[in-house]
């Protein structure tokens, strides 16, 4: 039995069969971390002595016939995730050795089921990146081909589950930054609805529209991990105190009579063809499994981008406020007063992309500007927000393509930073409106790179968008694995 | 000369507000702590920490808007303030912009001329405060920070330019520091920094339509203070103008020691803020059953009670202003009546004895030695003629020092009058037959000798015969003889 293959689900009954230990999968994910990581690039740390530790804790909780549903599976996180005791850097200079002394939320659910955490995963400087090449630790590569990226953010938390480092893993989704990942990786990757996960201990990047969510290698899967961490939490104002669904029981109901929306922007020129004939097939498949596809209009989407780009930016040039080198990461102070190093601490500690962002954002709240930027743009988000509110009178979940293309290559889009911004462009209006939104594999183009469909549900409908996508992955056998042990070593 | 101009005011408070914890975390808001002791993720700003809106705060801002006569806005929004700061952990102030909480209200004071005048009150709104720097000393190269302040929950109070004079703008002062302290929302501690004023000067010619370009004064932690600087400045603004100079728009520091104000920036100098609505925190509804709830709940307030004392227990006016000046001593003075209901007796020995003793011993009314229930109780032993008027000084002192009940120091020392008119009678004799040429004198009509025959039977009584008694008694035998 090859442990790394197996998906959560499986695992679980393995745990509680005895016939697998925690120990022994926590061993296998660390020996494939060891073999393959050099050229995926996908953890920041591997914090092996802490796994192997839960690992022994869960496996006694196992024996003592105490096991939540997670107890003891292999899981890594995202570096934006603040964990008590472990470095945790977003990806940035400037937090390097910030070791923060409390659990956020999400993870602290996951450790209250003794979950084991394998290590802190690449991603894009403080989540600002489709391609996750704006990190300080270099760029992830694609399992699939590691010449191209492995989209970004959530690059690291994609690429772990695609090569089989990690049974699952969590994200967070600003933009896309879980979904286009994962359309890259060919895995499946949840954005919850704003407010369904707590934000506490999530290093903020765009408040409004940052939401934690899961990555994982199958749907039910997905199911599982969104059930550990959803749900009210106290220590978050902005989220949302209602009941929260039985995921994993309610992925087999099918899709038959459900109305599933086509948005005719969406399928745009520029949209490659593999990607299309993948949508069109998705869609012909749902047809055939008896659901009812509608054509729709979502007229604001194309000012989604620039609407985002205000919001995100001016939102994130106040909270990368507190990184001054004052309390905690990196100080660069050669004695000439409080302004030099508060202006050498964050030269040095942040990177070109962040930079740009904080001074787009810094910009659009300017006195005189706010009005013509941040404002407008806050009235735009209303008009995508009511497009959605409108189109979901018609249908019950919308699916697009996740990305126009399949992965770039690595170094394509670095340089033209527009262009890098509109590899966003269909997933970017789902944060905007705050609702749900999954990434699943739907096919491959001619080059063999996974292409990943979305599919968008109405606010706190999780539970509509997994079973539809469940309902896919019952049809249809896109799980291949990426050819990655027999890929030669990435050119650096 | 200087007469051709008036100054106009506007006054911007800050009151710490009294919650037990701080406005965005469960921290402890009590003063004096090891630095940096009362902190967590959230006040701290750590990365990740999001910031939960404590509802008692919501609850203090709406009792200040009430007691203010402000509108209650039944939905108002936190906004990020951004500027960089050492004692400012995440880079922003959460504090409220484009809508505060409470918008619209006046408050009333006396000017110096006797007239009641109304000044306006722009908006209150709620934030946190910053924490605080301590510098070593110049030369050290660093500065400790230390963030048990930061989070403490703050009302920014805003006036309208309705000041005319220093005299009035420390009116309304105290006036606001009277109210935000009866409604138990701010211990009003200036020394403390819990009470904080900046103060927007200008001057104009006498009946010029628009205001003047103004100052804002700051660190100015004390009434004196706050008339000092703002004469000051009005001064210094004339003169600018009687030489021909222009007022720039500026931000001044009060110095205490000089008593002058000096530049510290000017509006080019200016932080622009970005301010923007706060995306961590959702708006604050408020609902009109809760403002009905914090109004039913809101303490009496001074006008009231200078009402209710006038009317239901008959002060005089000036009375119950002075009682009712100071929440404390107004309380004192009701449990005072409680136990003995003559509301003149208590009101004389509260204002009197209990004022003069606190003064003497630099102690606040909470600090009494003497309690209100034992005060009561001696002021009916008085008006039940157990003892005088004279002998209840003596009471009075050993109440203080002792914290014994006057029952028990009259029982002790046996200071019960004596009101038994035959023992005053024989006391009376005694001294009429041992004085005969002044009971000859008063006979013939010099009325005057009657105060020296009183004097020598109280002496005689060791104080303790009833006056009245005394009175009635000598009148009646010396008009005998």
């Amino acid at each position: 039995m090859e442990l790394t293959a197996l998906t959560i689900h499986e695992m679980r009954k393995h745990l509680a069969a005895g016939d697998v230990s925690a120990a022994e999968l926590t061993d296998a994910f660390l020996r494939r971390i060891h073999e393959l990581d050099g050229r995926i690039n996908a953890f920041i740390r591997i914090t092996e002595n802490q796994a192997r530790e839960a690992a022994e804790r869960a496996d006694r909780r196992l024996r003592e016939g105490k096991a939540a549903p997670l107890t003891g599976i292999p899981l890594a996180l995202k570096d934006i995730f603040v964990t008590e005791g472990i470095e945790t850097t977003c990806a940035s200079n400037i937090l390097k050795g910030f070791v923060p002394p409390y659990d956020g939320t999400a993870v602290a659910r996951l450790r209250e089921q003794d979950a084991v955490f394998l290590g802190k995963l690449n991603m894009d400087e403080f989540a600002m990146g489709s391609s996750n090449e704006n990190s300080a630790f270099g760029p992830v590569k694609n399992p699939w081909d590691p010449n191209r990226v492995a989209g970004g953010s959530s690059g690291g938390s994609a690429a772990a589950v695609a090569a089989h480092m990690a049974a699952g893993t969590l994200g967070t989704d600003t933009g896309g930054s879980i979904r286009q990942p994962a359309s890259h990786c060919g895995v499946v990757g949840l954005k919850p609805t704003y407010g369904r996960v707590s934000r506490y201990g999530v290093i903020a990047y765009a408040s409004s529209l940052d939401q934690v969510g899961p990555l994982a290698r199958d749907v039910e899967d997905c199911a599982l991990l969104l059930q550990a961490i959803a749900g009210f939490d106290a220590r978050d104002a902005t989220s949302v105190d209602l009941p929260v669904a039985d995921y994993p029981a309610t992925l087999k109901n099918g899709v038959k009579s459900l109305r599933i929306g086509r948005p005719k922007e969406y399928f745009i020129t520029g949209l490659d063809a593999d990607v299309a004939a993948a949508i069109n097939a998705a869609l012909e498949v749902y047809a055939g499994l008896g659901a009812e596809i509608v054509d729709i209009s979502l007229p604001h989407t194309d000012y989604a981008v620039a609407c985002y780009y205000l919001i995100a930016t001016a939102e994130a040039s106040s909270n990368l406020a507190r990184f001054e080198g004052v309390r905690f990461g990196q100080r660069v102070d050669r004695g000439d007063g409080l302004l030099e190093m508060y202006r050498n601490t964050r030269a040095q500690g942040f990177g070109a992309e962040v930079k740009r962002r904080i001074m787009l954002g810094t910009f659009a709240l300017s006195s005189g500007y706010y009005d013509a930027y941040y404002l407008k743009a806050q009235k735009v988000r209303t008009l995508i927000r009511e497009d959605f509110t409108a189109a979901f009178g018609q249908v019950d979940v919308i699916l697009t393509p996740v990305a126009p293309t399949p992965a770039f290559s690595l170094g394509e889009k670095i340089d033209n930073p527009l262009q890098m911004y509109l590899s966003d462009i269909f997933t970017i209006p789902v944060n905007l409106a705050g609702t749900c939104a999954l990434s699943l594999p739907c096919g491959f183009s001619a080059g063999g790179l996974p292409i990943g469909m979305q599919l968008i549900g109405k606010p706190f409908a999780e539970e509509t968008i997994l079973r539809t996508a469940y309902a896919f992955e019952a049809a249809t056998a896109t799980a291949e694995r990426p050819p990655l042990p027999s890929a030669e070593p990435a050119v650096p | 000369m200087k007469s051709r101009y008036e100054a106009v005011i506007g006054l911007e408070v800050h009151a710490q507000m009294t919650t037990a914890t701080k406005i965005f975390c469960g921290c402890s808001t009590a003063f004096g702590a090891p630095p940096n002791s009362h902190t967590c993720p959230v006040c701290l700003g750590l990365p990740g920490a999001l910031p939960v809106l404590n509802r008692k705060v919501v609850e203090f801002a709406i009792r200040a808007g009430l007691a203010s006569r402000c509108t209650i806005a039944p939905r108002s929004v936190f906004a990020r303030k951004n500027y960089f700061y050492p004692d400012l952990p995440k880079g922003y102030q959460i504090s409220q912009y484009e809508l505060p909480i409470c918008i619209g209200g006046h408050l009333e004071i006396e000017t110096k001329e006797g007239a009641r005048k109304t000044i306006g009150i722009t908006r209150i709104h709620m934030e946190e405060d910053a924490g605080k720097l301590i510098h070593p000393g110049e030369g050290s190269g660093y500065s400790h920070v230390d963030l048990n302040r930061a989070g403490i929950p703050l009302l920014e109070i805003v006036s309208e330019p309705d000041m005319r004079s220093a005299d009035e703008a420390v009116a309304y002062l105290r006036k606001l520091h009277q109210t935000v302290v009866y409604l138990g929302i701010c211990d009003g501690n200036l020394e403390e920094g819990s009470f904080r004023c900046d103060a927007n000067v200008s001057v104009r010619l006498q009946g010029a339509a628009r205001f003047g370009t103004r100052a804002e004064l700051k660190n100015i932690n004390s009434f004196r203070f706050v008339k000092q600087a703002i004469e000051y400045e009005i001064e210094r603004q004339i003169d600018l103008v009687e030489c021909g100079g222009t007022v720039v728009q500026e931000t001044r520091l009060f110095d205490s020691v000089s008593g002058v104000t000096r530049s510290m920036r000017s509006k080019e100098e200016a932080h622009d803020y970005r301010y923007f609505p706060d995306p961590d925190l959702v708006p604050v509804i408020v609902s009109a059953e809760w403002i009905d709830e914090v109004r039913t709940a809101l303490p009496e307030l001074p006008e009231a009670k200078i009402d209710r004392f006038t009317t239901a227990l008959n002060l005089s006016r000036q009375d119950a202003e002075l009682l009712a000046a100071d929440r404390a001593l107004a309380d004192y003075f009701e449990a005072c009546v409680a136990v003995h209901n003559n509301p003149k007796g208590c009101a004389n020995w509260v204002m009197g004895e209990v004022l003069r003793g606190l003064n003497e011993s630099g102690l606040s009314v909470a600090a009494c030695p003497l309690t209100p229930e034992n005060l009561g109780g001696m002021v009916a032993r008085i008006d039940d003629g157990t003892i005088s008027g004279k002998i209840a000084k003596t009471v009075f002192q050993e109440m203080w020092d002792s914290g014994k009940s006057a029952d028990r120091i009259i029982e002790e020392k046996g200071l019960r009058q004596v009101t038994d008119s035959g023992a005053i009678e024989g006391i009376v004799d005694e001294i009429i037959a041992a004085n005969a040429e002044q009971a000859a004198q008063y006979r013939a009509g010099k009325e005057k000798v009657f105060g020296f025959f009183v004097g020598q039977v109280m002496k005689a009584s060791k104080g303790k015969a009833n006056p009245q008694a005394v009175n009635d008694i000598l009148r009646h035998k010396l008009a005998q003889g």
